[in-house]
């Protein structure tokens, strides 16, 4: 029996939009993913604490407040420093193009922006986790 | 953690309370790995230390709110507090949304609170099979108290008590007429029960209701000292959190040393044992069912034999074949 992918989906800071990130939610449970999520107005440290308690496969962080840059090196900082660096990070929202090329050189997977289809979304996952391979 | 930590490996760094490593090792048990079970039986061996208190109850009934009122006063005792909060999967796609976690905000940036969500995966009984492997990795890992938040829905959805050294059974005011602890079939295995919200108005109510339930049980006695305790408790004026944990304090002393704690421990192995077997058995039989059922049902489909007797045929060619199934059956999840 092969154990469904688990994922965190985050809201990190002031961001109140939150109607992405459960349309996400939703369309990974009804993929079959145990989804984890943690509310609004989380800190990158509670976000990253729930993450490696809950040693999910995929942190996944939704933005639309434009703090993508302060966030995330904040977010991989503590990662490694908690010793799960071999956690994939996806990223989704609203953010501008030069943003996506820092902060793929920074660690993120992917960042799947505004409009992609739930179905992307489930597959990107779903491939990355198959790349990355037992752990 | 980058390569493959072989799961031996982690027992030290749990026992060191590292936070990944625990993760890590509950992901293993959850997923049933054979390369697992040395660990997990050396890890079973470092258990034993730590309170375990089940919190059942309806979806929305406040389970939630109020095991993160509890944790925290926990931890201004110094106590390391383990959570385990148990959803279930959805019957349609396996998947789940885990989100017992949001009402534990509270807890979130101390390191002494481990929390842990998991989802039924069509385990019966509102208790995630791994769960119990869990429970152990945070007590070698040196928590002293472990909840268990499960949801608690029907008649044979009562197993936390029989995991847990303590029951608590949460009903709350305005979720229908009835104390739902009587509808879910709830009301016999609380060691203490809470009504939850009691901030609201209609809370009184539902403790009367309650109390009176619980005299009709002796025969309409005033209850002994045996009897369960009805706590009221709200998360909004922190009413009731104390007097909740001195009643889990106090039943803890009452079963510890004692015959019924002996009785108690006795039967949670009991179950244990059984329930592990029962797992062992439902993975064999699926992993080897999958090609002999389609042939078999053919013959049923085709009315040349009956449903009873292909079944004994199912098991017998399902069940007889030794040794390579543990192989079949992790090789598959790894
Ligand atoms: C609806 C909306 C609101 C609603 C939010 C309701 C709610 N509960 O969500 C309300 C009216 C409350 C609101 C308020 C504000 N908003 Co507004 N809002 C929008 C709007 C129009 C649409 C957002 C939305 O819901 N889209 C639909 C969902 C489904 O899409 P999505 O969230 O992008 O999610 C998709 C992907 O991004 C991805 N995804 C999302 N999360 C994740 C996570 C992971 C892990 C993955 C893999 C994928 C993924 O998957 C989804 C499906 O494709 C956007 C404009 C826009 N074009 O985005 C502005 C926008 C986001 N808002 C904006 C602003 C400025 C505000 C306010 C500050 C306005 C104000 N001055 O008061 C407030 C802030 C409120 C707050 N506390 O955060 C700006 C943000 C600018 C920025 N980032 O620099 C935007 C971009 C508008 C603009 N062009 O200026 N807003
Ligand atoms: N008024 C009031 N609401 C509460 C209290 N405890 C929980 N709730 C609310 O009841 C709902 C369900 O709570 P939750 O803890 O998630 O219940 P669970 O499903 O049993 O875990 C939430 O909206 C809570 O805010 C309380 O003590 N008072
Ligand atoms: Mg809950």
């Amino acid at each position: 029996m092969s154990q469904p992918i688990r994922v965190l989906l985050a809201k990190v800071g002031l961001d109140g939009h939150d109607r992405g990130v459960k349309i996400v939610a939703r369309a990974l449970r009804d993929a079959g993913m145990d989804v984890i999520y943690t509310g609004l107005h989380r800190t990158p440290e509670e976000v990253v604490t729930a993450a490696v308690q809950e040693d999910v496969d995929v942190l996944g962080v939704s933005l639309l407040s434009g703090v993508q840059m302060t966030v995330f090196p904040k977010i991989f900082d503590m990662l490694r420093a908690s010793g799960a660096d071999d956690m994939i990070v996806v990223a989704g929202g609203v953010m501008p193009d030069e943003d996506v090329v820092s902060l793929k050189k920074m660690g993120v997977s992917k960042v799947l922006l505004q409009d992609t289809p739930p179905q992307t979304i489930i597959d990107t996952l779903t491939r990355l986790v198959e790349e990355r391979g037992a752990r | 953690m980058g390569v493959y930590v072989p799961s031996v490996e982690l027992i030290a760094r749990v026992q060191a309370g590292e936070t990944a490593a625990i993760g890590r090792l509950i992901s293993r048990a959850e997923s049933g790995l054979a390369e697992a079970r040395g660990a997990l039986a050396r890890i079973h061996k470092l258990a034993g230390r730590a309170h375990v208190v089940g919190v059942t109850g309806v979806p929305g009934s406040g389970k939630s709110t109020l095991v993160s009122g509890l944790a925290q006063r926990l931890r201004t005792g110094g106590d390391k507090v383990g959570v385990i909060a148990i959803d279930p999967s959805s019957p349609y796609s396996g998947g789940s949304i885990l989100g017992d976690r949001i009402r534990m905000s509270d807890l979130s940036a101390d390191p002494g609170v481990y929390i842990r969500s998991m989802a039924t995966h069509g385990a019966t009984g509102g208790m995630a099979r791994a769960a119990l492997e869990a429970a152990d990795i945070l007590d070698a890992a040196g928590f002293g108290v472990i909840i268990l938040e499960t949801v608690g829905v029907g008649q044979d959805e009562v197993e936390i008590v029989q995991a847990s050294h303590t029951t608590v059974v949460v009903s709350a005011p305005g979720l229908g007429d009835e104390v739902q602890a009587i509808k879910a079939g709830l009301l016999e295995i609380a060691d203490i029960h809470v009504v939850s919200k009691c901030d609201r108005s209609d809370a009184n109510r539902t403790l009367t209701d309650l109390k009176q339930m619980l005299t009709l049980g002796t025969g309409g006695h005033e209850p002994s000292d045996r009897a369960a305790p009805v706590i009221g408790t709200s998360a909004v004026s922190g009413e009731g959190i104390d007097e909740l944990l001195e009643a889990i304090a106090r039943h803890r002393d009452l079963t510890t040393d004692t015959d019924a704690g002996l009785a108690r421990r006795q039967s949670i192995a009991e179950f244990r044992l059984r329930k592990t077997a029962e797992n062992l058995l439902y993975d064999r039989f699926n992993a080897a069912a999958a090609s002999a059922s389609a042939k078999l049902a053919g013959q049923l489909m085709r009315r040349e034999s009956d449903p009873y007797t292909l079944a004994e045929e199912l098991l017998s060619t399902t069940l007889e074949r030794e040794g390579d199934h543990e192989r079949d059956v992790h090789s598959k999840s790894a």
